[in-house]
């Protein structure tokens, strides 16, 4: 039911595209976007591919997730495709059917479009399910840090972020729970019009959110009596260390970049 | 009316590579009119095998029949399986959500269709049942209850149902002793009126022999033992073994015994330990 919905769909596993530093994996990601979007020609996006496919196949993750996550944006990716043949104009005239013109340049621009976003969507797909939500804030965190400066609360953001994501399937399972218990008192939230519907809700949001406010009042007081006062002065279990593996990756990346633009350049 | 499960099996997130096997070829029978306990540790799937009972979750195999209907198959209307297994879950006053106890209560009669007149009358049997004043408490908020009346309120939600078969998972979870004692004497009530079948889980090895018929031990989604409150507070080691404890007076009797004492029968309240004990003192004192 409810519980099947994945959210921070993180991959368990252990694998060195796991281990590297998520400030390394962060920007990295970043770089890839950025130099995908450089790249102009099949030869750099097919490049930018294969260096994709390696790093999948290093972080172990089954090609079925990564599937997964592409498979919402199939639509909006046809739509676009579809729209961007008939829009984008260049090159010779391929055919024509009314006020419907395909062009030889428009027909690239698109597939290359297309490409793109796959490519970006793979990659961030890949940042998700290698990258423990958590890690995940934590690295945003100390790439904030020195924002902190100029008044950004790094601190305050990363942990109502953390807060949140724990939450997340904490308030699944609640609502799963409080559908299911009305559900055996005879609830039925399949049939009806939609003021109808609507109106059934209240058995699962009322008890939600009195549950929601529950939680997060004894979460407060279990962070006061554990002495949390914000960010200041607050040291850290897992201290966040560049190492080798992180260099290597952050180099592997960089080289990526200079590549994808002497490619753009040369040819 | 009578309930039969073959060979249950149910596995979540199948395929995934944290899946779980909750229930692993689970059967058993219960006759009409039993009272059946279900013990066993924290995720020993007890909670699941309660939800395939009432339908909220499908076994990933087997088969479940109550009665002459098969609830596993798919083509059985579930409010009609609903209307007549009625599941009381764990902390259940966290599902109240009417303005007023009255209508709380009157909310699963309605939804089985039943007139606004027809479902007033089930409410007032139902909380005059659990314990409670229907005049004083009706027109009050369940959110302004104490938890022992809320926790009434809760289950006479589902007992105005009027189902055939009751299920309660932790009723008497976070209840202060008094309050836990006045909750069995519901449950009791409520099933000695109907003569329906009764499953109650609990932790509480106490109310497991001194309200059951039956008992259903749980471990890592296994049955592992089935029989009376004796057959099962007898196997001390087993039950140990899976973090299970027996009753504090068998406990007592069994060490009583291990040290030579000679004391009969099978033991559950302490009047019968009392009785017992001493008997066994006057034997003796004589010899």
């Amino acid at each position: 039911m409810i519980r099947d919905i994945t959210l921070g769909q993180y991959y368990p596993c252990e694998s060195t595209v796991h281990r590297i530093d998520p400030r390394v994996k962060i920007i990295a990601t970043v770089i890839y976007i950025v130099a995908v979007f450089i790249a102009d020609d099949f030869i750099g996006i097919a490049a930018a591919a294969l260096a994709l496919t390696a790093v999948t196949a290093l972080s172990r993750v089954p090609v079925k997730f990564i599937a997964r996550g592409i498979k919402p944006i199939v639509l909006i990716l046809l739509f676009t495709f579809l729209l961007n043949i008939f829009m984008l104009r260049g090159g010779e005239q391929l055919f024509s059917v009314g006020i419907l013109t395909v062009t030889s340049g428009g027909l690239k621009k698109s597939f290359l479009l297309a490409f793109r976003l796959i490519l970006i969507i793979w990659c961030s797909a890949l940042l998700t399910l290698t990258t423990k939500p958590i890690t995940l804030t934590d690295g945003l965190e100390a790439m904030l840090r020195p924002l902190q400066r100029f008044g950004v609360p790094a601190h305050d953001l990363a942990m109502m972020m953390t807060i949140a994501l724990r939450f997340i399937p904490t308030l699944v399972e609640e609502t799963d729970k409080i559908m299911k218990a009305q559900m055996s008192r005879g609830a039925d939230f399949e049939s009806g019009n939609i003021l109808q519907r609507a109106k059934r809700l209240i058995p699962i949001l009322v008890p939600l959110f009195i549950s929601a406010l529950r939680i997060a009042q004894d979460l407060a007081m279990a962070m006061e009596s554990r002495c949390y006062r914000g960010g200041k002065g607050r040291t850290r279990l897992h201290i966040m260390k560049l190492k080798g593996r992180d260099f290597a990756a952050a180099g592997a990346t960089l080289a990526f970049f200079v590549i994808i633009i002497a490619e753009t350049h040369i040819l | 009316m009578g309930i039969s499960v073959e060979h249950l099996t149910h596995i979540y997130n199948p395929g995934l590579p944290y899946c779980k096997t909750a229930l692993d070829d689970v059967s058993f029978e219960i006759k009409d009119g039993e009272f059946v306990g279900i013990i066993g540790h924290t995720g020993s799937g007890k909670s699941t095998l309660l939800q395939h009972l009432n339908g909220l979750l499908k076994p990933s195999s087997g088969r479940i029949v109550v009665g002459d209907c098969d609830i596993t198959d798919p083509k059985t209307v579930m409010r009609d399986i609903r209307r007549r297994i009625g599941l009381v879950f764990q902390y259940p006053e966290y599902q109240l959500f009417e303005e007023t106890v009255a209508k709380d209560v009157a909310y699963g009669p309605l939804n089985l269709g039943r007139s606004e007149a027809e479902a007033e009358a089930a409410a007032r049997r139902a909380i005059a049942l659990v314990g409670l004043d229907y005049d004083t408490i009706a027109e009050r908020s369940p959110f302004d209850l104490s938890g022992g009346q809320k926790r009434r309120v809760a289950i006479a939600g589902v007992a105005a149902m009027e189902p055939e078969v009751l299920i309660l998972d932790e009723p008497t979870a976070g209840l202060d002793p008094r309050t836990h004692d006045e909750m069995l004497e519901v449950i009791r009530k409520l099933h000695c009126e109907k003569g329906n079948i009764t499953i109650l889980v609990s932790h509480n090895m106490d109310d497991i022999a001194k309200y059951c018929d039956k008992v259903l031990v749980m471990e890592r989604g296994k049955l592992i033992m089935q029989g009376t409150p004796s057959e099962i507070f007898s196997e001390r080691e087993t039950l140990e073994a899976i973090g299970l404890a027996l009753p504090p007076i068998n406990d007592l009797i069994v060490r009583l015994r291990e040290s030579g004492a000679e004391i009969a029968g099978d033991i559950f309240d302490i009047e019968e330990a009392e009785e017992a004990i001493y008997e066994y003192l006057k034997g003796k004192k004589r010899v």
